[in-house]
């Protein structure tokens, strides 16, 4: 049988991941590195009956995301870090009223404006505190435009399952590269369609406590009538200043997503399982690491790889238990120090954490990365 | 890794050489490899010398960018210039025989005809993309003919298929 493999760049593989999740409406405003992204929506979303739309700018790219999602679409936006910026206070929206909708990043260096064409990691904490408040969040960051297709849809199931926006991370490095992607690789794979209301229509709740934490969703327009705020409100979707309602409905966008660590925490480990020095890294910097552990083993150095494919929520337990069983851990980022500091909070006493990180536009090398390890563990 | 072939294609901006680093990248996975293709952007893509970078290998790939390269392609001067001390010391040279090169130089050399064959020979400068894809392909083992070919017809215009072809044909028969 002929195999369904084709060379594809990183954005592309991202589009035909949304696509295959069952995208059906883009709104976005285009930026490098993550123009592609807009580009191929463009041209397939129409064929298949779906919306495309590019809006003014990126905070109405974020609008029109949400509105599409409102409706009933599967709903994308994609930008790079100043984009990302713009998107923070309508995403902050889409958190509190629950809206589902995949926001790209592809991240590039920064601050402002920064190096458009270069990779970076910088946007790492912002994924997690860009909006302001206490919020949920959802964020992948694939290594390979194989997975870039495949953590796509799993960015959409996140979005459909737990009724919110998921922010998928990637970096230039990987979205421009091209490499092999074997489309048959997600045969079988679950594509998740949010919850709809199955009760008469004069009784539905928007944001009722349910049991499961996630109140099914009406389509706007099909009859099912709530109102969407900012504001912190009740299950009607009303604004209420009632102190009870604001920490009850709160606490449950909170809840919904730590009560589901477990399905949400996805991470490789490579050559973990005898590693006295272990390397954090994700993204493109993975790739270096997962090079320089096999370097160091030639060398002796029972080095391995923990790499986060969820970058929040953080797996607290499992970068506890690491760090019980290495004597070293290398968290490798392209920025100055951001998810070193995660790691280190958890980490055990015993263990020495060290960082290294690069912000000159270049991806770190395994080179760097084995000089380093041995210099660190000396 | 000792498998993994590194190939970097130089030139000026709008020779095709982006366009000749997917089609190598391409036919690597079409003969069942693993194949990488990126590029650089940025100042360096506008006008002056540009690139695209190529790993090809049996196994997996993991470190996305070319350090030495085992294979250098320049068909400029200002290219072979930035990039002849990326070429690892016992690689191959391949470049247009205007180029002047140093002769010092360790690595295998071919200078060969390429802009020449496409300008005057086939009166199509655009193919000089491919022309240089048949010379890498006589010159080197990473790729076969077949699967070149068959990544060439993938990835070029409806309606130039003659033309790239004969390109291609050209190409092979310069080494």
């Amino acid at each position: 049988m002929e195999k369904n493999i084709k060379l594809l760049q990183g954005n592309e593989a991202c589009v035909e991941g949304a696509l295959a999740a069952g995208m059906n409406f883009f709104a976005g405003y285009p930026i490098t590195p993550s123009t592609e992204i807009a580009e191929l929506s463009a041209q397939k979303l129409p064929r298949i009956g779906g919306r495309f739309i590019q809006m003014e700018d990126e905070i109405a790219g974020m609008a029109a995301t949400l509105g599409g999602a409102l409706t009933g679409k599967k709903a994308m936006t994609a930008t790079s870090g100043p984009g990302f910026s713009l998107k923070q206070e309508n995403l902050g929206y889409g958190c509190i009223a629950e809206i589902p909708c995949v926001v790209v990043n592809v991240q590039r260096g920064g601050p402002s404006t920064g190096l458009p064409t270069s990779p970076a990691q910088g946007d790492i904490m912002q994924a997690k505190w860009g909006t302001h408040g206490d919020h949920p969040v959802i964020a992948l960051y694939p290594n390979s435009v194989q997975e870039i297709y495949e953590v796509t849809i799993d960015a959409f199931n996140n979005a459909e399952k737990y009724r919110t926006p998921v922010i998928l991370l990637l970096d230039e490095v990987i979205a421009h590269m091209r490499e092999k992607v074997d489309f048959d690789s997600v045969k079988g794979k679950e594509v998740f369609d949010r919850k709809k209301p199955t009760c008469p229509k004069d009784e539905y709740l928007a944001y009722e406590n349910t049991e499961d934490l996630v109140p099914p969703m009406a389509d706007f327009g099909s009859g099912y009538r709530y109102h969407v705020t900012g504001l912190v409100h009740d299950q009607f979707g009303f604004p209420s200043n009632n102190s009870e309602i604001a920490d009850t409905q709160i606490r449950r966008l909170l809840n919904k997503i730590e009560k589901n660590k477990k399905d949400i925490i996805k991470y490789e480990e490579y050559k973990m399982d005898d590693a006295e020095v272990a390397f954090v890294a994700f993204g493109s910097t993975s790739r270096s690491a997962k090079e320089s552990v096999d370097k160091l083993r030639s060398e002796g150095i029972k080095a391995g790889l923990y790499r986060p494919i969820t970058i929040w929520p953080f797996a607290d337990e499992k970068v506890k238990e690491i760090s019980e069983n290495v004597k070293n851990i290398i968290v490798a980022e392209m920025n100055l120090g951001q998810y070193v500091n995660e790691v280190k909070r958890v980490s055990s006493d015993k263990c020495k954490v060290d960082f290294y990180g690069k912000i000159n536009g270049h991806l770190i090398t395994p080179t760097e990365l084995t000089n380093f390890v041995k210099e660190a563990i000396r | 890794m000792s498998n993994k072939y590194e190939v970097r294609l130089s030139g000026s901006g709008g020779q095709g050489l982006i366009l000749a680093g997917i089609i190598l990248a391409d036919a690597g996975i079409i003969s069942g490899k693993n194949a990488i293709q990126s590029q650089s952007y940025g100042p360096e893509a506008r006008g002056g010398a540009s690139k695209a970078e190529v790993i090809i290998s049996d196994g997996e790939i993991n470190f996305p960018k070319v350090e030495k390269c085992d294979l250098l392609l320049s068909l400029t001067q200002e290219s072979y210039n930035e990039y002849i001390d990326s070429l690892k010391k016992d690689g191959i040279l391949v470049v247009d025989e205007k180029i002047e090169i140093d002769e010092t130089l360790e690595a295998k050399i071919y200078r060969l005809p390429i802009l020449s064959t496409a300008y005057d020979k086939l009166k199509k400068p655009m193919v000089a993309n491919i022309v240089s894809l048949g010379a890498i392909c006589s010159i080197s083992s990473i790729i076969d003919e077949k699967s070149l070919q068959e990544a060439i017809l993938n990835r070029i215009p409806p309606g130039t298929e003659e033309i790239n072809k004969k390109a291609f044909q050209e190409g092979l028969k310069l080494v």
